[in-house]
């Protein structure tokens, strides 16, 4: 019988021939990714609940502040300071300050075919460079580093069938929403969501983590994605080689194969407080808006910043909108100041802020207020997810983002 | 006897724990937020030995562990879901709190009811009825058995 690319890939980290959906085994992790959201959670029992503790490979271990940086408070610079000197004295990979998680392994990291550990959810982000990523909280992170294992259970796969090509002004960010808002919330709960076919090709490597990345919103164990010459060429630019590009065999069994023709998603919008509860954007057109975000790990990469720029140059923001333009990583920044882009939005009138999670966790600058409404490229509109928890969250793309910025309230960026 | 805290579907893991809270030094600074935004009151209410109740998808969105630990360091004994998102559901066994899936004990209880829980027989009791516990995966059990994942690794040193 096949297998399809979930099976595979578990199956190479376990050291097996062959494995099947409901199958545990036991996998041999090729990297651990930690940020400081839970880090110095982790920390602590390595230091108070460990019999014998120690590290199983520290080579491959990834710890990345990224989620409070610059730090907001004396209680996030404490446990910010735990962690990068337990980094320090045991030789651990470190970054601080030089984007979100994600984007720093896509473009430093992954390699198609590996098993990668996050202690974050967006973690599936992975899947666009056909490595099997998923998140863990810090238990079973600990447990990963300490024995360089863990045990899984290998994953139903949903397979989308790609055909055809996203409209013009129709992004990545679209067709995952309107995927969301198809299956649920948890229409792919401990499954594997797989993407393939000709309209796979289309895309680029932004719009596939764009897409990957939001899986884990419909609950998927984690997200795939062949390995085509579009990945290995992000992945040579990179200075990388692959592991092992897995496709699903012919005869592997999928629990749904889903066909999804790219030409026929339109701008989508995801009213608070649920990622599922998608809508044409046109249905949101006129809600009122007291900020808006471009960024995060979803959304802040060079196409992103492009798209924004190409619909706000030569127009302002709105007055009393705060716009925040957050680039995901440092080379997304060097590369947008490079291109004029911050440029652009600077004389718009968008504050320009260093990377980091930002405002799409709810925790650090940015935060809205009671009966705040914000419009966001980041990753969740759950209730309080940007601050208060009487205010709302829409979420969209960057284009729809950056229209809604000018105009003050929800739009398309046809309409600005 | 415990007493039930009864949650809707879909209730994500900012709202157990919001993100605000998580870079608080310990677990004990951040348990007074827990359920925050849905029920100001809980953690003041909540005693050991009361249960968490809820629809479909308990847990889903963050991966924050801090999410059952709060729950697991205000006493609560068991969250009982008609399903759990599954990185909620994983982190819970490795901290050693049981998770328990039963499709008809949301629909037929209230909040502030009172419950009992048999772990060992899997059953529940409340308002007069039994109602029976899903059962874990064996290696799950196994792991809750010997009081979460860290213990279970000890145990294998």
């Amino acid at each position: 019988m096949g297998m399809t690319m979930a099976e595979k890939i578990i199956a190479r980290a376990a050291g097996v021939e062959c494995t099947k959906a409901g199958d545990i085994e036991t996998v041999t992790l090729d990297k651990l990714m930690s940020n400081d959201g839970t880090t110095h959670l982790t920390i602590d029992m390595y230091n108070n609940k460990l019999k014998n503790p120690k590290i199983a490979d520290v080579s491959k271990l990834v710890w990345i502040v990224d989620h409070n940086i610059p730090a907001d408070s004396p209680k996030t610079a404490a446990s910010q300071k735990k962690m990068r000197d337990f980094a320090k004295e045991h030789g651990i990979t470190f970054y601080e300050g030089e984007g979100v998680c994600h984007q720093i392994m896509m473009e430093n990291h992954v390699c198609p075919g590996e098993l990668i550990f996050g202690a974050d959810s967006h973690t599936c982000a992975y899947g666009a460079l056909g490595a099997f990523g998923t998140g863990v909280g810090c238990t079973d992170y600990l447990y990963a580093m300490v024995t360089g294992t863990s045990w899984l259970l290998v994953p139903e796969t949903i397979r989308f069938n790609l055909t055809g090509k996203l409209p013009e002004g129709v992004y990545a960010r679209d067709l995952i929403l309107t995927i969301i808002g198809k299956i649920s919330a948890n229409g792919a709960n401990y499954k594997a969501m797989e993407f393939a076919g000709e309209g796979l090709h289309t895309l680029s490597m932004a719009d596939r983590i764009s897409v990957c990345n939001l899986c884990v919103e419909a609950g998927a164990k984690t997200a795939l994605m062949e390995v085509d010459d579009i990945a290995l060429d992000y992945l040579k630019e990179h200075g990388r080689e692959p592991k092992a590009c897995f496709k699903s065999d012919d005869d592997a069994v999928f629990s749904e194969v889903i066909d999804i023709d790219l030409s026929t998603i339109q701008p989508i919008v995801a009213k608070p407080h649920f990622v599922d509860n998608v809508v044409p954007a046109s249905e949101c057109y006129g809600v009122h808006i007291d900020e808006a975000f471009l960024g995060s790990c979803n959304n802040g990469r060079i196409e992103d910043l492009r798209a924004g720029a190409a619909v706000i140059k030569g127009k302002k923001v709105a007055p009393k909108v705060r716009f925040l333009v957050v680039p995901a990583s440092r080379a997304v920044y060097k590369q947008a100041m490079q291109e004029g882009l911050l440029d652009i939005f600077m004389e718009a009138g968008a504050i320009v802020m260093n990377p980091n999670c930002s405002v799409c966790w709810g925790a650090c600058q940015g935060v809205i207020g009671e009966g705040e409404t914000l419009i966001s490229t980041g990753t969740r509109n759950f209730k309080g997810r940007a601050g208060h928890k009487d205010s709302f969250v829409y979420l969209a793309s960057a284009a729809t983002v950056t229209a809604s910025a000018i105009a003050g309230e929800i739009t398309t960026a046809d309409r600005v | 006897m415990g007493k039930i805290f009864r949650f809707d579907k879909d209730v994500d893991t900012d709202q157990i724990i919001a993100s605000q809270y998580l870079l608080f030094p310990t677990i004990d600074e951040m348990k007074t937020h827990t359920f925050e935004s849905l029920n100001s009151e809980f953690a003041a209410q909540v005693q050991p030995g009361d249960f968490v109740v809820a629809d479909e998808n308990f847990g889903c969105g963050s991966s924050r562990e801090q999410a059952p630990s709060v729950l697991k360091a205000l006493g609560v004994k068991a969250v009982i879901a008609k399903s759990f998102a599954r990185i909620f559901y994983r982190n819970s066994i490795n901290i050693g709190m049981p998770v328990i899936v039963s499709k008809e004990l949301y629909d037929a209880v209230a909040d502030g009811d009172s419950m009992e829980l048999d772990l060992e027989k899997g059953v529940i009791t409340a308002n007069g009825r039994e109602f029976s516990c899903t059962k874990l995966p064996a290696q799950m059990q196994a792991i809750l058995d010997q009081g979460g994942l860290i213990a279970s690794l000890n145990k294998e040193d």
